[in-house]
């Protein structure tokens, strides 16, 4: 897994400045140039556009550069590229782990933008698509581990729906569990805030272009129990009623657990009859 | 992603040549190569190999052991520890950031006088002194106290002694500091006005122990947490607050079939996300689930009659006993009942006494829907399920905690689902100690070492036999408890007081009417022992700077009754010193006869002329245990800066002196392995006996004490019964009406601990968690015109407060009842919370009072 960082960045940019006296550094370098005319023209990946921005050559032609929208930015998220930047010469972004989008919810910069460049239709911040959250590197993100973290979930804006959950076994301890992060595509709105508050030394967590972050799956398949969700039933009914040959006492369920065993014997004093006595005097 | 694990370590020499040369081509270059810098730190480090020795976590109660790696005099790196049964090598974000916790830029490196013009001054402003300047100070103070104390107990017996002398200790001080506090005061000062801040904590599962079994502490441990089919939380929010142990309740409900987690709280917290019951309940109305519970079992008859005839009691308790307020409160001159004095009842009577706890009582005063109810009264019925009820601060921090603790042990007794693995009442613990040091070696007002009260003859005569004093030394009548103390200092009968190891000013409820008055009495003095300079230290006259954590050596005990030790890894910064070794010494600044009247010094001419210290400290047990190399069996060695300066090993003979009590005193069942063996496990749990620990007391087999064919017996009462006492229902000190029209509880977060004096020093986990906010529901907001993210003024009678409004974070509020987490020094939420307490426990209920919320324009 490679990861792109600032400082590779900072490097790149550093030696097209200093080029006349990077004679040695040429030769470390001679792919890099290559590379560098290729994304020169493309957002770095970690500069985030703010809410509102559809597509980034959309955005490009409409953008005026006027900075009013940085202006009116109340918490200092968004910043002016300058000369030497990465991104376009003006054009507003920024940078999460430094100030995360606090997703205000009135988008007094979307309110601000006088050419639509940031678009005015959008209403609910919720919708603001300014990138994805990535849990990149679950080798270092210690919730993998085992650890009790979730500082991503816990300042999620929208936990439970962007960042959720995942309980599983831990199976090196053999009895805690592990609580990690999910990440979903359909509600993370991209503010940073997860990157933002990654407790490690390099955040585990990155928001990153959707086009870069994002998979897609064969379109000559389809995931049957999001296919029965969305329909709210089954794609092919019905199923007659199952029956089966089982032993006295047995049960057999169809969708669940599977085989119910006959109940065995009890030692306890109370045998099985209290709970059952119980339901029948609720009866 | 497959790097070698340790690359830097298997770099060799070429390798370091071969990177420095790049680095050198690249800086001449003007450009950086990713990770060079790092790597060539850590090849530079390396030749300075890392020490690493354990020592149990520094936060809450559940005790997870870490290893601690030391080099070059610091603290750099910390992991759990893979051999520790409790976690296995995991901790939680506050655990792993432990390596942190103590070098924050404001570390107190210097004793702080507040002076004028060269003097003392209680309005002065923090200058630097030396210690003996502080501790000359100190004394003269604490001498006139005692002269006055001196004239004042003229002719009293013991239990007549009153004092103006006070302490406030702490459930995070080692067990040793707890002891020789103990012991200072209670025999060298003479006064029982020494509380611990597990008063705020785990003084109501205390009483719930001792009225019910005689004696304290669960009688489970952890490994119920896997041999449970049902887990149920009553005031509880473990994913937060025991994130360890929280992992194993997890754990057990995702692999074993069946199982089953109900969540009672008054708001949802992140336990309901596994919750397979989950119950928002009204606030106080526990009591009343509870005994519905109780009464289902019995009109179903699926109580287990055996047990109940052979091992339990039936009592009844006062009712309408008050709030635990002033005496001059309104609310104190309505009650008609008084303090906890059990009288016997029978099983009918009993049976009677919850009979109107309906089904349709209990949902109607709860707000829980009936099937919610049902579904968790028929899990305790079900005499095939195992359950664990675990329960913290929503129980504890009650105005009726003894009660409610009870009441949940009447449900386990009913049922007979106790003292087995996997079925029992877990009353969990708060902080790192309160089970090892607050409560077993006697740091409260009412108690000696082991289970031992003041109030009893017998029992101080065992102390005054241990610890070889005169007869009477001992003050037989409870000293003030934390409530009280700080109602004492502001009513200026407390007036020398010392503050050790926890940070009351920010956490004591009603902060402006009832602490602050006290602290800046100018009939007062006040010294406040701390690391960080907390609002307690500022509050106070003399600031004392002090070792924190692995800068001594210590022993901590958990919530399953695990004793864990550390050795000292690092000397403290600048002129920092222990606890132990400020009351060691300080107790060396007075002669017998500064503290005890002729009479009594009569009795013991040996002392005559004697310090304190000579007759606490330096007599003849406790100095027996000669200066030694501390080491390990790898051979590292380690200092012990209290040996040092002692000349003997304080730590390894205040230990065996507490042991005594464990031994020679009538009661059974607290006993603890010898100090050296502790340095060499990772915790035993006690009793320790033949050096085997216990994990279940109380039942045949697993605890020694109970002789085979008794099958269960609760051994602390002397007819081997436990008692199941009866309590009704009873309303909260103070509920919303038309004014205060919301419930505020506050509580803790995942991220910080407590008064958040450590944990807000680690920038991370200041970024994680950076402010306290106010959790309430979006319709409460609204109503209020206020938003996620506005700031609100949250009101009381007594004090207001701004915090963030938070809507939709980690606590979802029902509407009606707010939550504000108290580790925010900046957001002091105790300047709103009421000082109403249980009387029973003296524990102050901090989830319960009444607000008003405004929008800050």
């Amino acid at each position: 897994m490679n990861i792109s960082t600032d400082k590779t960045l900072q490097s790149r940019r550093r030696f097209l400045e200093n080029i006349s006296r990077a004679a040695g550094g040429a030769a470390l370098y001679g792919i890099g140039l290559g590379l560098y005319s290729q994304q020169a023209t493309s957002l770095p990946a970690q500069s985030l556009r703010p809410p509102g921005v559809v597509n980034e050559s959309d955005f490009l032609s409409a953008c005026v550069r006027c900075g009013l929208c940085v202006r009116d930015c109340p918490y200092d998220t968004l910043k002016l590229s300058r000369l030497g930047d990465d991104v376009a010469l003006g054009t507003p972004y920024f940078d999460a782990r430094k100030v995360p989008c606090e997703m205000c919810e009135d988008i007094p910069c979307v309110k601000a933008c006088p050419t639509g460049a940031l678009d005015p239709a959008m209403q609910n911040i919720d919708d603001a698509r300014m990138g994805l959250a990535v849990l990149i590197d679950q080798e270092s993100c210690i919730a993998f581990q085992g650890l009790r973290c979730e500082v991503c979930f816990n300042v999620c804006p929208l936990a439970n729906k962007a960042i959720s959950l995942n309980r599983t076994h831990n199976q090196r301890t053999g009895k805690h569990a592990l609580i990690v992060p999910v990440i979903h595509s359909d509600a993370c709105t991209g503010c940073g805030k997860c990157e933002h508050a990654c407790i490690l030394e390099a955040a585990a967590i990155k928001v990153l272009p959707a086009r870069l972050a994002k998979g897609e799956l064969g379109h000559h398949y389809r995931l049957g129990w999001k296919e029965k969700k969305k329909a709210g039933e089954s794609l092919v009914t019905p199923d007659l009623p199952h029956k089966y040959n089982l032993p006295e006492g047995a049960d057999y369920d169809y969708e669940g657990e599977g085989l119910i065993p006959a109940p065995g014997n009890n030692d306890s004093p109370f045998n099985k009859s209290a709970i059952d006595r119980l339901n029948e005097e609720l009866k | 992603m497959s790097q070698p694990e340790n690359n830097t370590s298997k770099m060799s020499r070429r390798d370091f040549v071969k990177t420095n040369a790049i680095a050198a081509t690249a800086t001449a270059a003007g450009i950086t190569i990713p990770g060079i810098k790092e790597t060539l730190a850590a090849s530079q480090a390396s030749s300075d190999k890392i020490r690493w020795d354990k020592a149990p976590c520094r936060f809450c109660g559940t005790g997870c052991s870490v290893l601690v790696g030391t080099q070059g005099g610091k603290i750099v790196a910390t992991q759990g520890d893979p051999d520790a049964p409790v976690n296995k090598g995991l901790n939680c974000i506050k655990g792993y950031f432990l390596s942190k916790i103590m070098y924050g830029k404001d570390r107190l490196t210097k004793p702080l006088l507040r002076k004028t013009n060269g003097q003392y001054d209680k309005e002065g402003e923090f200058t630097e002194v030396s210690w003996d300047e502080a501790f000359d100070i100190m004394a003269v103070k604490w001498k006139e106290a005692m002269k006055n104390d001196m004239a004042a107990n003229v002719g009293k017996p013991a239990d007549k002694l009153t004092s103006t002398v006070g302490m406030f200790g702490s459930g995070q001080w080692t067990i040793f500091e707890g002891y020789a506090a103990s012991k200072l005061m209670k025999a060298g000062f003479r006064s029982n006005h020494i509380d611990p801040n597990a008063r705020h904590c785990m003084a109501s599962a205390v009483g719930g122990f001792m009225r019910a079994f005689g004696s304290d502490e669960p009688m489970g441990c952890y490994d119920d947490l896997e041999h449970a089919d049902a887990f149920v939380l009553w005031g509880s929010n473990m994913a937060e607050m025991h994130p360890i142990l929280w992992t194993r309740i997890t754990d057990t409900r995702l692999t074993k079939p069946g199982c089953e987690v109900h969540v009672l709280s008054t708001f949802e917290h992140r336990c309901f996300d596994l919750g397979d019951n989950n119950m928002v309940f009204t606030p106080q109305t526990d009591l009343a689930i509870l005994n519905y519970i109780a009464n289902y079992i019995v009109q179903n008859k699926a109580y287990d009659e055996n047990f109940i005839n052979k091992h339990t009691n039936f009592k009844k308790t006062p009712t309408d006993i008050g709030y635990g307020l002033r005496p001059e409160h309104e609310l104190e001159k309505k009650k008609t009942g008084t303090g906890g004095k059990l009288s016997s009842i029978t099983f009918e009577e009993y049976a009677k006494s919850i009979k109107g706890y309906t089904l349709d009582y209990a949902h109607e005063i709860s707000g829980v829907p009936k099937a919610n109810l049902l579904r968790l009264a028929k899990l305790y019925a079900d005499p095939t399920k195992k359950i664990t009820s675990l329960w913290t601060m929503g129980f504890n921090q009650h105005t009726r905690g003894v009660w409610a603790n009870g009441l949940i042990y009447n449900v386990h007794l009913l049922t007979g689902k106790i003292s087995q693995p996997g079925n029992g009442p877990f009353s969990l613990t708060g902080q790192p100690s309160a089970c090892g040091t607050a409560r077993e070696v006697g740091t409260f007002s009412h108690r000696l070492p082991a289970d031992y009260v003041v109030k009893k003859k017998e029992h101080r005569d065992l102390a005054e036999k241990i610890w070889e004093l005169p007869e009477g030394t001992i003050p037989g009548k409870p000293g003030y408890h934390a409530v009280l103390q700080n109602r004492m200092l502001k009513d200026s009968k407390l007036n020398v007081y010392w503050v050790m190891c926890n940070n009351n000013v920010q956490a004591a409820a009603n902060l402006n009417e009832e602490t602050m008055p006290g602290y800046r009495n100018p009939d007062n003095f006040i010294v406040t022992s701390d690391p960080y300079p907390t609002v307690t230290a500022m509050a106070s006259d003399l600031i004392l700077p002090t070792a924190m954590w692995t800068e001594k050596e210590g022993a901590y005990g958990n919530a399953e009754r695990r004793t864990q030790f550390w050795r000292q890894q690092v000397n403290a910064p600048g002129e920092a010193k222990s606890d132990l070794w400020q009351l060691m010494e300080f107790s060396k600044r007075f002669k017998v006869e500064d503290v005890w009247p002729t009479d009594l010094i009569a009795k013991s001419p040996q002392y005559k002329g004697k310090t304190l210290f000579n007759v606490l400290f330096e007599n003849g047990f406790v100095n027996q245990f000669k200066q030694q190399v501390v080491t390990d069996d790898r051979g590292n060695t380690y200092a012990n800066d209290e040996m040092e300066a002692f000349g003997f090993y304080p730590q390894k003979g205040l230990f065996e002196e507490y042991r005594r009590f464990q031994q020679e005193g009538p009661k059974k069942g607290h006993e603890q392995a010898p100090f050296d063996t502790y340095h060499k496990v990772r915790g035993l749990r006690w009793p320790v006996i033949n050096g085997k620990e216990t994990l279940w007391r109380y039942a045949e087999g697993y605890d020694p004490y109970v002789k085979k064919g008794e099958g269960i017996r609760f051994y602390g009462n002397k007819d081997g019964r436990a008692n199941i006492i009866t309590a009704p229902y009873e309303a909260a000190a103070e509920s919303p009406d038309k004014e205060y029209d919301l419930w505020l509880s506050t509580g803790r977060v995942l991220e910080h601990w407590h008064s958040g004096s450590m944990t807000r020093r680690v920038p991370e986990l200041y970024r994680a968690f950076p402010d306290a906010v106010v959790f309430m529901h979006p319709d409460d907001a609204k109503k209020r015109g206020l938003r996620r993210g506005m700031t609100a003024k949250i009101i009381s009678r007594r004090g207001e407060v701004e915090c963030m409004v938070e809507t939709r974070g980690r606590n979802r509020p029902p509407v009606g009842l707010v939550f504000v987490p108290w580790f925010d020094a900046g957001r002091l939420i105790n300047k709103v919370t009421l000082d109403a307490t249980d009387p029973l426990s003296k524990e102050t209920d901090y989830k319960k009072c009444a607000i008003k919320i405004e929008k800050v324009a």
